[in-house]
C-alpha cells in the first residue's frame, strides 16, 4: 500500500528506555480496515465507481449494452500498459515523456511487418514491438543514468527525435486496416468470458510486473532510489542499472502498447499517441505515486488509468462536451497532488507530535 | 572587478546580433520586388501544391495530377503541407514558397480567412495564387478551381441519404474541419435542402473528425451511442466516410445504420463489396489537381489574370473558362457503387 | 608564523573568461550556421528570410525571457505554451463577441497572470514540484482554451491587424514585433544579471535553503517568476493569434519544448543557478535559423524537429560531460555535488 502506518511495533533493540511509537492498541481487524479504508488505491477504486454509477444513472446504455461493456473494457487497456511502465519511471524519481512516440514508433512497425512480411506470426510481431519499445527505453535509461541528467530533459528530447523518426519513415503514408491479417485485428476485438483480450493482456502485465515490483530485491530497490538517491548510492545499491531497467521496462511496455493499439484500430498514422505521455503521467500521478519518487503502487496507476478513461468517456454522455476532456485531467492531476501534499504534511506533522510527545 | 564578464559578453552579443542582423538584411530590394536567384532558372514555372494537409489519400491523388500537369508543361513541381488540417498550419508554407519565388501557388485551405496575410504578402512577392478544394475569401487568391457547383455536391449527398433510409428518419453529418471551408459550404446547402424537400428526415447532429481517421472513428462510435435511432450518416470528406465505414463494419449497426457521402473508391472498396455502404459519390481528384495546376500556369505566364470570361487550355482536359467569382468548374460528381467501383482506381 | 601567498584575482585570463563561456560558444556557432546557409543555400540571404524568422520564432523569443528566469531558479514551467493557447481563444472569443483587439488583449493579459499566480503559488506556498504543476496545468489550460471554443477557429480577424503585424519598418525588413522583443529582452537581462532580484534568482537555484537564510524571499521571488511566464505567455498569444488570424484552443501545442529547448541549448543549466540571457537569445536563434534554412531547403518539419530534440540532448549531456572533465580534470579531491557540475572560481583568500 501506498501509506506507511503510522503505528509501528517497538524495535527489538533494547535501549533501555521507552519506545518512542507505542504498540498499537488496536485489533489487527481495526488496523487492516483503516489500513484498506486511507489507501489511495481503494479511494480511486471508489471514484471509478461512482463515475460509472452516475453515468449509468443517466444513460443505462452505458453499461448494459453489449458494444458498451466491451468498450468500458478495451479503451483504457493501452493506457493501463503506459501508466504501469511509466509508474516504474516515477517510483525511481524520473519521468518519462516518450512513451507516446515510442508507441507510434512501434504501431507503424507492426503495420509494416504485416505488409512487408506477409504471414508472419502474431507472436512475431509482439516480440517485435517489445525488443523495439525496449531498445527505445535503454537509450533513455542509458542517457539518463550515465549521462546524470534529468529525465525530463532526456525524454523531453527524446520525444520529439522518436516523433520525427517515425514521421520521415511513414511520411504520410497510413497503415489501413485492410493491410493487416483479420487474425491479428479480430484480437481487437475479440472477448474470452466477455472481458476483451486486450484487457486481459493489460491485467496480466499489471500483475507480473506489481509482483515483480513488491517482492523482488530489484523491485524494492527502485523504491530506495526513489526515496533518496544519494543515500541509495552510498548503500551500494546499483542506482544506474535499476534506473536503466526502468526505463527498458518502461520503453518495452510503450512498445506493446503500440502494438495492442495496431490491433485495436486498425490504421495507423504517424500521429499515432500524440499527448498519450500526458495523460499516462496524469493516471501515474493520481493513482497515487508520488511525482519525487519512492512510494506508490503499479495498482494505484492502473486504477488511475481507468479512471481518466473512463472519465474521458463518461463526459460526452452526461452532456459535457468530450473538449473538456484536458481539463478535467489537469484538474484532477492537480486536486491529486495538492492532496498528496496535504496528507503527507499532515503525517509527518503527526509523527513530528509523536515524537515530541514522548 | 570593473568589468564583470557578463557586461562584456552582453556587449559583444549585441555586436554579433547587429552583424548579424545587417548581413540578414544585405538582399537586395524591398519586399515588394520579387527576389532574384533560387528557384526559378530561365522560363521554368515552379508550382508548388498545398493542400490542407498531408497524409490524406484524397490530396495524394489531387497533387498526383498536379504532378503529371506540371511534367507535361515543363515546369518544377513541390508538394508541401501540414501534418494537421488546422487553419494555421499553412502559413509557414505559404511564407516559405514566398521566400523561395515559387511562381504559382495551388492551395486548398483549411479556413476562409485566416491565411489572407499570408497569402496577401505572397501576392505582393510575385506568386499566383490558385485555391483549389477549399477556396478563401475572393480577395486572397487570384483563381478558384471548383470540383463541382457546391448545390451539385450538397445535393447528390442528400438524395443518396434520403434514397437509402427511404425519406423517413434520423440522419446525422461526420464532417472535417469544423472550419473547413468546403465542407462548411456543402452542410449549409444540405440543411437548407433537407428543410425543404425532406420533411420526414431529421438531422440529429453535426460532428467534427477534423480529416483525422482516429477522430473521425470515434466520433461515429459516439454518433451512435449518443443517437439509438439514427439511420444514417453523410460524411462530406473521403477520410470520415472512411473512418465511419470501417467502424460500423465490425459493429452492430451494420446494415441498420446507412453510411454515404464523398469518397474515394479505393477506400471504399472492401465496406462496399461487404454491405456496410451502398454507393457514394465523388469527382476525380487527379482531375482537380490537373486543371489546377495549368491553371496556375496560365496565371504565371499571364496569359490570363483570373476575371470572369478568360479561357485557357488544360492540356488533356480542354479549354475552360472562367465564371464568376474568378472560380473555375471541373464538372459535376459521379456515384460510385458495386457495379461500377472496379472500373476506378483511386 | 605567517605565510602570506597572493593569489591571482581570477584562475583564467579576462579573454578566456569572456570568450570561452557557453554562451559565447552558441553565438559564435550562430554565426558560423548563418554564414553558411547565406552561402549555400539560395533563397537564404534574400529580403524575406530574416522578416519571416523573427515573425515565426518571437513566441519562442519572448517566452524564453521568463523561461530563463523560472529555470534559474531551479523551477520549470511546461503550462506556457497552454497559457498562449489559452491567451489566443480569449482574444478570439471576445473580439467576435464586439470588443476591440487591445482591450481583448489586456484582458488575456490578465488571465495570463492569473495563470502565473496559480503555479506560482502552488510551487512556492503549497511547496510542490513544479514538474508536477505545471504538468497539471499545461493540461487545465490547454483543456479550457480546447474546452472554451471546441475545434472551431475564430478566424474572423481585423485585416488591418492581421497585416500589421506582417509589415515594419525600413520597408518591412524589421517587423514592428522587434519593438516588444528587444525591449522584453533588455528589461529580463537587466532584471537578470543587474539587479539584486537577479541575484536572488541565482542564489535560489543554487540552494534555495541558503537564499533562505541569506534575506532573500524565496516563495515570493518564485511567485514573480511564474507570474512572469505567465504574463509574456499570454502576450505572446496576442501575437500568435494575429500573426496566423486564427484563434484556436490548440494553438502552439508543442510549443514548450521548444522553448525549453531554446533555453538549455543557450546554457542555462536545468539544474538551476547558472545561465545568462545572451546565451538564451543566441540559441533561440540559433534554433530558428537552422529551422529557417531547413525548412527553405524543403527538409519537412519532422527532420527539424529530431534536429531540435538531438540539440537539446547533446547540449545537456555536454554541460554535464564538461563539468565532470574539468572535475576530473581538477581532482576529485573536495566532496563532488554529483548533481551539479558547477565551474568553481579561485577567489583570493589569505592563508593564515
Amino acid at each position: 500500500m501506498s501509506e506507511t502506518s503510522t503505528q509501528r511495533e517497538p524495535s527489538s533493540v533494547d535501549t533501555g528506555t521507552a519506545p518512542i511509537v507505542h504498540p498499537s492498541s488496536r485489533s489487527p481487524m481495526n488496523r487492516v480496515l483503516t489500513t484498506v479504508v486511507r489507501s489511495r488505491e481503494i479511494a480511486i477504486a471508489l471514484a471509478l465507481l461512482l463515475v460509472i454509477a452516475a453515468t449509468t444513472v443517466t444513460t443505462p446504455s452505458f453499461l448494459f449494452s453489449s458494444n458498451s461493456w466491451r468498450d468500458l473494457l478495451l479503451t483504457p487497456a493501452i493506457l493501463i500498459l503506459l501508466a504501469v511502465g511509466e509508474a516504474v519511471v516515477v517510483i525511481t524519481r524520473n519521468v518519462d515523456l516518450s512513451v507516446g512516440s515510442t508507441l507510434a514508433i512501434t504501431a507503424y512497425l507492426t503495420g509494416r511487418l504485416f505488409v512487408d512480411q506477409p504471414g508472419i506470426p502474431i507472436v512475431v510481431v509482439f516480440l517485435a514491438g517489445i525488443v523495439v519499445g525496449g531498445a527505445l527505453g535503454l537509450v533513455n535509461g542509458l542517457l539518463v543514468a550515465l549521462g546524470r541528467v534529468p529525465a525530463l530533459v532526456i525524454t523531453l528530447g527524446t520525444l520529439y527525435i522518436y516523433r520525427g523518426l517515425v514521421l520521415t519513415w511513414a511520411g504520410s503514408n497510413r497503415i489501413n486496416a485492410s493491410d493487416m491479417p483479420d487474425g491479428f485485428l479480430g484480437l481487437g476485438t475479440k472477448t474470452i468470458l466477455s472481458i476483451p483480450v486486450l484487457t486481459i493482456i493489460a491485467v496480466v502485465v499489471l500483475a507480473v510486473v506489481g509482483y515483480f515490483l513488491y517482492t523482488s530485491r530489484s523491485g524494492r530497490d527502485m523504491y530506495a532510489i526513489g526515496s533518496d538517491p544519494e543515500a541509495a548510492k552510498l548503500y551500494g545499491l546499483k542506482v544506474r542499472q535499476r534506473v536503466v531497467g526502468a526505463f527498458v521496462l518502461s520503453g518495452a511496455l510503450a512498445g506493446l502498447s503500440g502494438v495492442l493499439y495496431a490491433a485495436r484500430y486498425g490504421t495507423i498514422s504517424s500521429g499515432a499517441g500524440v499527448g498519450i505521455e500526458l495523460q499516462a503521467v496524469g493516471a501515474v500521478v493520481i493513482g497515487g505515486v508520488a511525482i519525487f519518487g519512492g512510494s506508490g503502487t503499479v495498482w494505484g496507476a492502473a486504477i488511475g488509468a481507468v479512471l481518466l478513461v473512463t472519465i474521458n468517456r463518461a463526459l460526452p454522455i452526461l452532456g459535457i462536451q468530450d473538449f473538456w476532456q484536458q481539463a478535467v485531467v489537469g484538474a484532477l492531476i492537480l486536486g491529486a497532488i495538492v492532496l498528496d501534499r496535504v496528507l503527507s504534511a499532515r503525517r509527518s506533522r503527526k509523527l513530528i507530535e509523536a515524537r515530541d510527545a514522548s | 572587478m570593473k568589468f564583470s564578464k557578463k557586461r562584456i559578453s552582453t556587449v559583444g552579443a549585441l555586436v554579433t546580433s547587429l552583424a548579424l542582423m545587417t548581413s540578414a538584411c544585405g538582399g537586395s530590394g524591398t519586399i515588394g520586388s520579387s527576389s532574384s536567384g533560387g528557384g526559378n532558372s530561365g522560363g521554368k514555372v515552379t508550382v508548388t501544391f498545398l493542400p490542407k494537409n498531408l497524409g490524406n489519400p484524397y490530396f495524394d491523388t489531387s497533387d498526383k495530377g498536379g504532378k503529371e500537369a506540371v511534367s507535361e508543361f515543363g515546369g518544377t513541381f513541390q508538394e508541401v503541407g501540414p501534418d494537421a488540417a488546422s487553419p494555421d498550419a499553412q502559413v509557414p508554407f505559404i511564407n516559405t514558397a514566398a521566400q523561395q519565388g515559387v511562381k504559382a501557388l495551388v492551395i486548398s485551405a483549411n479556413d476562409p480567412k485566416a491565411i489572407g496575410s499570408a497569402l496577401t504578402q505572397a501576392r505582393s512577392a510575385g506568386t499566383k495564387v490558385v485555391t483549389f478544394d477549399s477556396d478563401t475569401e475572393p480577395q486572397y487568391r487570384d483563381l478558384f478551381v471548383n470540383q463541382a457547383s457546391a448545390e451539385g455536391i450538397a445535393k447528390v449527398e442528400v438524395d443518396m441519404v434520403t434514397k437509402l433510409i427511404k425519406d423517413s428518419g434520423e440522419v446525422a453529418i461526420l464532417s472535417a474541419a469544423a472550419n473547413a471551408t468546403n465542407q462548411n459550404a456543402w452542410i449549409k446547402l444540405m440543411k437548407a435542402d433537407l428543410a425543404k424537400n425532406h420533411p420526414n428526415v431529421k438531422l440529429v447532429d453535426t460532428v467534427y473528425g477534423n480529416d483525422d481517421d482516429q477522430t473521425s472513428f470515434d466520433k461515429t462510435a459516439a454518433l451512435l451511442q449518443s443517437h439509438p435511432n439514427l439511420k444514417g450518416i453523410i460524411s462530406p470528406t473521403t477520410v470520415g466516410i472512411a473512418a465511419a465505414a470501417r467502424y460500423i463494419s465490425t459493429s452492430k449497426s451494420k446494415g441498420k445504420v446507412v453510411v454515404t457521402g464523398l469518397g474515394t473508391p479505393n477506400q471504399m472498396r472492401k465496406y462496399v463489396k461487404d454491405g456496410t455502404v451502398q454507393e457514394f459519390a465523388l469527382w476525380n481528384p487527379a482531375d482537380l489537381g490537373y486543371l489546377a495546376a495549368y491553371a496556375g500556369k496560365a496565371l504565371a505566364d499571364k496569359k490570363i489574370t483570373g476575371k470572369k470570361g478568360d479561357t485557357f487550355t488544360a492540356g488533356k482536359l480542354g479549354k475552360y473558362t472562367v465564371g464568376a467569382d474568378n472560380t473555375v468548374l471541373l464538372g459535376d460528381p459521379f456515384v460510385f457503387d458495386k457495379s461500377n467501383i472496379d472500373k476506378f482506381k483511386f | 608564523m605567517t605565510m602570506t601567498r597572493s593569489y591571482p584575482a581570477h584562475a583564467h585570463p579576462l579573454w578566456r573568461r569572456v570568450l570561452m563561456t557557453r554562451e559565447v560558444a552558441v553565438i559564435a556557432l550562430l554565426v558560423v550556421v548563418v554564414l553558411w546557409a547565406s552561402a549555400t543555400i539560395p533563397n537564404f540571404s534574400g529580403p524575406l528570410t530574416f522578416p519571416f524568422l523573427i515573425l515565426d520564432s518571437a513566441p519562442i523569443l519572448l517566452i524564453a525571457l521568463p523561461m530563463t528566469l523560472v529555470i534559474v531558479t531551479g523551477e520549470i514551467d511546461l503550462s506556457v505554451a497552454s497559457v498562449v493557447g489559452l491567451s489566443s481563444v480569449l482574444v478570439g472569443m471576445l473580439h467576435q463577441d464586439g470588443m476591440s483587439i487591445p482591450l481583448a488583449g489586456l484582458i488575456a493579459l490578465v488571465v495570463g497572470v492569473l495563470c502565473g499566480l496559480l503555479n506560482g503559488f502552488l510551487v512556492a506556498y503549497v511547496g510542490l514540484p513544479s514538474l508536477a504543476v505545471t504538468i497539471g496545468t499545461l493540461a487545465l489550460y490547454r483543456g479550457v482554451a480546447v474546452g472554451l471554443l471546441g475545434t472551431t477557429a475564430v478566424t474572423d480577424f481585423p485585416f488591418k491587424w492581421t497585416n500589421l503585424i506582417q509589415q515594419g519598418f525600413a520597408g518591412g525588413r524589421l517587423p514592428f514585433v522587434l519593438v516588444p522583443i528587444v525591449v522584453l529582452a533588455v528589461v529580463f537581462a537587466a532584471l537578470l544579471h543587474f539587479t539584486s532580484f537577479g541575484r536572488g534568482l541565482f542564489d535560489i537555484g543554487l540552494n534555495a535553503e541558503a537564499a533562505h537564510f541569506s534575506g532573500v524571499n524565496v516563495a515570493r521571488t518564485k511567485l514573480t517568476v511564474f507570474v512572469l511566464a505567465g504574463a509574456v505567455s499570454a502576450f505572446a498569444g496576442v501575437y500568435y493569434t494575429l500573426r496566423y488570424g486564427s484563434a484556436r484552443g490548440d494553438n502552439a501545442t508543442g510549443l514548450e519544448l521548444q522553448v525549453i529547448a531554446a533555453v538549455l541549448l543557450g546554457g542555462v543549466s536545468i539544474f538551476g543557478g547558472r545561465g545568462a540571457l545572451h546565451g538564451v537569445l543566441g540559441g533561440v536563434l540559433l534554433i530558428a535559423v537552422i529551422s529557417s534554412a531547413l525548412r527553405l531547403e524543403n527538409v519537412t518539419v519532422n527532420v527539424i524537429n529530431i534536429i531540435i530534440g538531438l540539440l537539446l540532448v547533446l547540449s545537456v549531456m555536454s554541460t554535464s560531460l564538461l563539468g565532470w572533465a574539468s572535475k576530473m580534470r581538477r581532482g576529485a579531491g573536495v566532496r563532488g555535488d554529483h548533481a551539479r557540475p558547477q565551474k568553481r572560481r579561485v577567489t583570493s583568500s589569505p592563508l593564515q
